[in-house]
Order: C-alpha cells, then sequence, then structure tokens
C-alpha cells in the first residue's frame, strides 16, 4: 500500500476511533439524564435531584472531550481526503452543515444552560435544558450516520461531467434506508454504554459500600436501561441491518462471517481464525444452517461465499473484519446475557445484595466501548476497499499533495495530543466519582439514606 | 445563488469572528489583566456559557464551505494542510484550557490551564489573520486546482511563497492587535471594578496601534496585488466600506474616551465587519487566487456544488440560521448582565 493513503488512513482511524469514545457516552447518558430528571420532577426526590447533578458533572467533562476531539473530524475531510471531499461535497457536505446548523448551535446553547443554569430556570426549565441537549446530540448522530450510510450505500445522487456527485432528492439522502437500520443500530448501542457506565458506577458505590443509596439509583436505572437496549441491540436493529447488509454488500457479509465459499444452508462461525492463504477457517467452531436462516429466514438458502466476488472487490484487511465483527457480535450476546440476569435479581429484589453480579456489572465498564469500537470497524473496514461503495475507492480520495512526511507529523501530534486528553479524562472522572454524588456545589444530602422508591425493590 | 452562497458564507466566517473573536481577545489577555485567582476566574466566567457555541460557527462555516464550494474546500484545506493541523491542535488546547482549570483546587493545575487558554488564543488570532492574508495574497494553484504550502519558505509573497511571509505576518498582527481590543472590549463590558479599568486601559493603549497596522495593511495590500481595487473601481459605492472602517476605528476611540463600553465593543464589532466585507468584496468572484496565474484562480462558479442542492439549501440552511438566532439570543439574554467576582 502507499505509505501516503496507509498514513491518511490511519490518520482519520486514530482520531475518529478516539473521538467516538466520548459522543457514546454522550448520547446514551443524555438519555438517562433525561430520564433521571423526569423521575425528580415527578416524584420530588432529592436523590434524582442530586444523581442527576452528579451524571451532568461527568457528562460536562466528557462533552468537552467529544468537542475537542470532534472538531478536527469536520476539517479532515479537507485536508487528509481532499479529492474525495472535491467529488462528493455536493452530497455529504449536506449533512455536515446540517449538524452544524441544526445540532451543535441547539446542544452548545443548552448545554451552558442545563450544567450551570438550574437555578436560574427552575426545574421545569431545567428539564427542557435537558431534553433539549439530549435532542440535540441525538440530531447530530443521525446526520453523521447519514454522512456514513451515503458512503456506505449511495443513494439519491448524479455524476457531473467531472466525476462530482451531486444530490437529486434532498429526502433521498436524508431518508436513506441503511442510515435509518445504521442509526436504530449505534444509537443502542450508545445508550449500552451509558447504561452499562451507570450501573457500573453503581455498582462500585455498592460493593464499595458508600453513597450506597445512589449506588441503587444508578443500579437500577442503568440495568432497566441496559437490559431494553441490549436486547434492541441484537433485535431487531442489528437482525436487520446485517440482513440488508447481506443484499447490498455481500462480499463484506461473506468477509465478515469468514465464507470463503458459496454454501447453501451456509453455517455459522462462532469461533475460529481465517486463514486467507488457504481459504478456510482454522480451528472453528460453527453451528450448521444459522447463517442462511439468519440471512434468508430459511434454513437453505444460499449465502455467497468470497469465491464470487473479483479479489480486488474484496475487503483489504479480512482478518481484523472477521475480528471486529465476531467481538462485537459475541460481546452484544454476552450483554444481553447479564443484563438479563441482573434485571431478573432486580425483580426478585436481590441484585443490591449478590456481590458476585455486582462484580460482574462493575467489570464491565470497558466493554461497550470495546463493542462500539468493534462494530465500526466492521462498517469501516468491511466498506473497503471502496471510499464511495463500488463508485470510488479509498486510493482514489486521499490528499495527493500531502505527502507521508507531514501525514505523519500531524498523526503523531494527535496521538501525543489525545494521550494528554485521554490522562485528563480519567484524572477527572476518576475524582468526581470518589467524590460521590451527595456533596455537589448545592448542597449536602445525608449520605446512604435509600430513597423511597429504592426502597421498595 | 453562487453569489448567495458566496456572501451566506462570508456572513457565516464574519460571524465567526465577531463572537468568537471577542473570547480569543479575552484569552490574550487573560494573564495580562488579571491578578488573582478570582479575577481569572471572572474573565472565564464572562465567556464560560458562550465560548462552545461562538466556536460553532467555525464548524458551520467550515461545514457551508464544504457545501456549497466543494473545490475551494477541498483545496484550501488540504493545502493549508499544517497551519489548519495547528489551528486545531491550538482549539483543541484551547477548549480544555477554559473548560478543566476550574476541576481541581490546585495552583499548579490552574497556572497550566490559563497557560494553555492563553498561548492557543494569542497564537490562533495570529494564525487566522495569517489565513486571510494568505487568501489575499494568493496561492500557487495547479492545473488541477491544488497546491501545498509550507509554514515558510523565504517570507517574501512570491510565486513560491510560505503561509508565513512579510505580508501575511502583518495581517496577522492586524488580527491579534484587533481581536485583543474586541476582547478587552467585550472584558470591560461585562466586569466591573478593578478589571474593567484594565481592560479599558489595554484597550486605549492599543487603539493607536490598530491604525497604524490597519493602514499598513492596506498598503501592503495594494502592494502585493493591485488588482483588489477592481471590484472597488467598477462599483464606487464599495467604497463605502473602507470608510465605514474609518468610522468604526472613530466610534471605538470616542466611546472609550466617553467610557461608553457597549459603544466601543460594538464600534469594535463593527472594524471587524466592514474590514472582512471589504476583503470579500475585493476577492470576489475569486474564492482563492493563483500567484502565478490569473486563469488557475478558483471562482465561484469553478468552485459551487450543484444547483438543485443549492437551492435546496436555501431552504433548510434559512431555517436553521433562524433557529440558532434563536438560541443566541436567548443564551445570551440569560447570561446577560456583568459578572462579578
Amino acid at each position: 500500500m502507499d505509505s501516503a493513503l496507509l498514513i491518511h488512513r490511519l490518520h482519520f482511524a486514530f482520531t475518529v476511533t478516539f473521538h467516538y469514545l466520548f459522543p457514546q457516552l454522550t448520547m446514551g447518558l443524555a438519555l438517562l439524564i433525561v430520564v433521571l430528571r423526569t423521575l425528580a420532577l415527578r416524584t420530588g426526590n432529592e436523590i434524582y435531584n442530586q444523581s442527576t447533578r452528579f451524571w451532568a458533572r461527568i457528562f460536562g467533562i466528557n462533552f468537552i472531550m467529544g468537542v475537542v476531539t470532534g472538531i478536527p473530524m469536520e476539517f479532515q475531510f479537507g485536508t487528509n481526503w481532499s479529492h474525495f471531499s472535491r467529488l462528493t461535497g455536493g452530497v455529504i457536505g449536506q449533512p455536515l452543515v446540517m449538524e452544524g446548523v441544526f445540532s451543535f448551535f441547539l446542544e452548545s446553547a443548552f448545554l451552558g444552560l442545563f450544567l450551570f443554569g438550574e437555578k436560574r430556570l427552575g426545574p421545569r426549565g431545567h428539564w427542557w435544558a435537558a431534553f433539549l441537549v439530549f435532542l440535540g446530540s441525538w440530531l447530530s448522530g443521525y446526520f453523521i450516520i447519514v454522512t456514513d450510510a451515503w458512503m456506505q450505500h449511495p443513494v439519491a445522487f448524479a455524476r457531473g461531467t467531472d466525476g462530482s456527485f451531486q444530490v437529486t432528492s434532498f429526502w433521498g439522502l436524508l431518508l436513506n434506508p441503511w442510515a435509518q437500520l445504521q442509526y436504530a443500530h449505534n444509537m443502542s448501542g450508545a445508550v449500552i454504554t451509558g447504561a452499562f457506565v451507570m450501573a457500573a458506577v453503581g455498582a462500585y458505590y455498592l460493593l464499595e459500600g458508600k453513597f450506597a443509596g445512589y449506588g441503587r439509583v444508578f443500579v437500577r436505572v442503568g440495568v432497566i436501561a441496559g437490559v431494553i437496549f441490549s436486547t434492541l441491540q441484537v433485535f431487531p436493529t442489528g437482525d436487520l441491518h446485517g440482513k440488508y447488509m447481506a443484499r447490498h454488500q455481500p462480499v463484506t457479509t461473506a468477509a465478515m462471517e469468514g465464507l470463503f465459499k458459496t454454501e447453501s444452508g451456509a453455517p455459522i462461525v462462532i469461533l475460529g481464525q481465517p486463514d486467507e492463504e488457504h481459504q478456510r477457517i482454522d480451528n472453528p467452531l460453527v453451528v450448521n444452517k444459522v447463517l442462511s436462516f439468519l440471512i434468508y429466514g430459511t434454513t437453505t438458502g444460499e449465502v455467497r461465499g468470497l469465491n464470487e466476488f473479483p479479489r480486488d472487490q474484496w475487503p483489504t484487511n479480512i482478518p481484523l473484519l472477521y475480528y471486529s465483527y465476531h467481538i462485537m457480535v459475541g460481546l452484544g450476546t454476552i450483554f444481553v446475557a447479564i443484563m438479563a440476569v441482573s434485571t431478573f435479581l432486580l425483580w426478585r429484589g436481590k441484585l443490591y445484595r449478590s456481590r458476585w453480579m455486582l462484580w460482574i456489572i462493575m467489570l464491565c465498564l470497558p466493554f461497550p466501548y470495546i463493542a462500539n469500537t468493534a462494530g465500526w470497524m466492521t462498517a469501516e473496514i468491511g466498506r473497503q476497499p471502496w471510499l464511495v461503495y463500488g463508485l470510488m475507492r479509498t486510493s482514489e480520495g486521499y490528499s495527493k499533495y500531502v505527502h507521508a512526511g507531514n501525514g505523519l507529523f500531524t498523526l503523531l501530534g494527535f496521538m501525543g495530543l489525545y494521550t494528554l486528553l485521554a490522562i485528563l479524562f480519567l484524572v477527572l472522572v476518576k475524582r468526581e466519582i470518589a467524590h460521590g454524588p451527595a456533596s455537589g456545589p448545592e448542597g449536602m444530602v445525608p449520605e446512604d439514606k435509600p430513597a423511597p422508591l429504592a426502597q421498595e425493590n | 445563488m453562487h453569489f448567495v452562497w458566496f456572501w451566506l458564507v462570508a456572513v457565516m466566517i464574519t460571524a465567526y469572528v465577531v463572537l468568537d473573536g471577542f473570547d480569543l481577545g479575552a484569552g490574550v489577555l487573560h494573564l495580562f489583566i488579571t491578578r488573582t485567582d478570582p479575577e481569572r476566574r471572572v474573565v472565564l466566567r464572562t465567556i464560560g456559557p458562550v465560548w462552545d457555541g461562538n466556536e460553532v460557527w467555525l464548524l458551520a462555516g467550515g461545514g457551508t464551505l464544504y457545501f456549497a464550494f466543494p473545490l475551494l474546500y477541498a483545496s484550501g484545506f488540504s493545502g493549508f494542510y499544517l497551519p489548519l493541523m495547528i489551528v486545531l491542535w491550538l482549539l483543541v488546547l484551547r477548549g480544555i484550557g477554559i473548560e478543566l482549570r476550574t476541576h481541581l483546587d490546585s495552583t499548579v493545575w490552574r497556572g497550566f490551564f490559563d497557560g494553555c487558554f492563553a498561548f492557543s488564543s494569542l497564537l490562533l488570532t495570529v494564525f487566522y489573520g495569517a489565513a486571510l492574508g494568505n487568501v489575499m495574497r494568493g496561492v500557487p494553484l495547479n492545473k488541477e486546482g491544488y497546491f501545498f504550502l509550507p509554514l515558510w519558505t523565504n517570507w517574501r509573497p512570491g510565486p513560491e511563497p510560505g503561509i508565513l511571509d512579510w505580508y501575511t505576518v502583518i495581517a496577522g498582527v492586524v488580527a491579534l492587535v484587533a481581536l485583543t481590543i474586541h476582547g478587552a472590549h467585550y472584558v470591560a463590558l461585562k466586569t466591573v471594578g478593578e478589571l474593567n479599568q484594565r481592560a479599558r486601559r489595554v484597550a486605549t493603549l492599543l487603539w493607536p496601534a490598530l491604525v497604524v497596522v490597519t493602514l499598513l495593511s492596506l498598503w501592503a495590500t495594494l502592494e502585493i496585488r493591485p488588482e483588489l481595487l477592481v471590484n472597488y473601481r467598477r462599483f464606487g459605492v464599495l467604497f463605502i466600506v473602507p470608510v465605514a472602517v474609518a468610522l468604526s476605528l472613530i466610534a471605538m476611540f470616542l466611546f472609550r474616551r466617553r467610557g461608553n463600553d457597549k459603544g466601543a465593543f460594538l464600534g469594535s464589532s463593527a472594524y471587524l465587519i466592514f474590514m472582512l466585507v471589504g476583503a470579500a468584496a475585493a476577492v470576489y468572484p475569486n474564492l482563492l487566487m493563483s500567484t502565478s496565474d490569473p486563469s488557475l484562480n478558483i471562482t465561484v462558479s469553478k468552485a459551487a456544488g450543484g444547483d438543485y442542492s443549492l437551492s435546496y439549501g436555501l431552504i433548510w440552511w434559512s431555517f436553521g440560521m433562524l433557529l440558532a438566532l434563536g438560541y443566541f439570543v436567548f443564551v445570551y439574554r440569560m447570561f446577560r448582565g456583568k459578572v462579578t467576582g
């Protein structure tokens, strides 16, 4: 691979992967904060107010990291992928401006009010501020997904004589079926991260034996949201997205599943290592006919393998694609199991005393991040070798006049700067968690006094 | 249609400069006009609830450029690769400088973030000025419409210039002085007592410097790019714009002397607006000029996106901007008045 191309790909991959660690929590937590704020309004219980404030502080730190790592993303289309921008600006420029105009202005305006304006706004006004921040962040997610979805599955465009892409239907672009499926799957993934983080912090408090009242609230809200959204993640969003993908990017599906040869009644590979040279899976653990069933709803459906496609259309890194996909699916399945057991224990009123389960919940903290990252890797590595699927190759899109040396210079710069950000983020969040929810600037609440609602369980 | 989008982009960039300009200026001043930690906190609180929203204008403006003039976005952003990346790093440092400072009660921690905030604000104003200087001077565009500029070559605005040469450095200094005054006006408007006095004093001291560098930049621009007067010659009415710049400078001076902080702030806002409008009117219909061959210039019609998306865009863009304007009015009203310790 041309080294400039490789550097530009790594540049985008590194900055976007690091960036997305933050928005997934922003979007997930935004929803859960609205839930907490609503509980506070409806029950009038101070514990929910304090919980909202606690999560708002973490949200604020997380949000600022998302903002400062997000700004470079919008510029990198032009700086590192200029030829791509030149040809596609007429299409994907649109959702990108819409993100700025419709969601960033909204978010930035109400974030300040949400974080600092509680007294000024009163409880109802503050609920609205929280809701509008949530709305802004979820809208922003949609516009970005529309952008990516168009690259995965280009619709509603015509090509000019110079090869440039122009939109032919505004709504066609915005309502791209791929975007709708991907959005549902992605947002549910973001809520999973939010739910697991909230539950893990709650579990930590319960295990540690401090702020136990808050711990119960966090575990309860996290587990309920977690069971709902980890189920939605598999069915219907993941299922539908996978089926749509199998129809429109069959070669990607074959590579993700490690299916080298076409089969009717194709098996699903649970474990095993893809061996490209011999075109097989080593040490396979498979379940017969399941892949055909998942894609076509019948156990005899024919699933096309990699052998049906010319080599130059195969995803460029099949093992990495295969592992990303399997990590995502594997973790997603484990999440459903963990949350189902937790919900059962919660329902029986045993969860807060089941230390083993609390340990599991707490230690699960990093895994939704890994699953979300692996999911995006599946989507983007699966799109290769195309930048715009079937129409423009990745090797045609980068900035030819930005040589590898300059690209590496700025890539290293970002790595250094982002290491600093990561350290600052961890230090500050650790401090908020150690400090706890009970002694915010708004005054003290007696610690460890369970809220009435929490006691019922 | 292209004309309309040219001006919409110009409006967004102007809005960015006027709005983020005052919080950048406040950053430049941050370490100079404060003596104590509470004073520094006051400066940060004057911009705290609004800086993020102000910065969104940069994103929205960059996005609009991408959407309306893809060729310019592609060419300009890759050609100005190094300075843009440095700007992005500075924006990251500045963001954390503002937001993370108050999280720990430690002198070292706060000192570090004060430094980040002041240092990055100062460099950003210079880079923005130099960026505008590069657009006015032109770049060595090739036949495909691309170029790549090193940070500096021989410091001369010849056929093979760098990002920095004597001309763009002047432009950088204009931006530094202008935005520092603008920030001083804003801080004066939002504070009382000592801080207010010191901010006023900075603005008073810097005013003559601003007059000098403004004239210097005007002379230098006409020296290296005499053809920038073509539009002005053709439409004499455009000479209103430089007159308006001069009037804004005078207004700044008079309001400053009478201690009218609001008037002075509006004066520096008007100065920035008319400087940018003047530059945009001079460049049109070019978006980016070639240093070697005028036929290689990137013009609005060469760079524009498709007609369907541009005309449809007017509808949702206007709608979205109305909403955004609404939020801005609401937020600035919520946080109106002086910030006290």
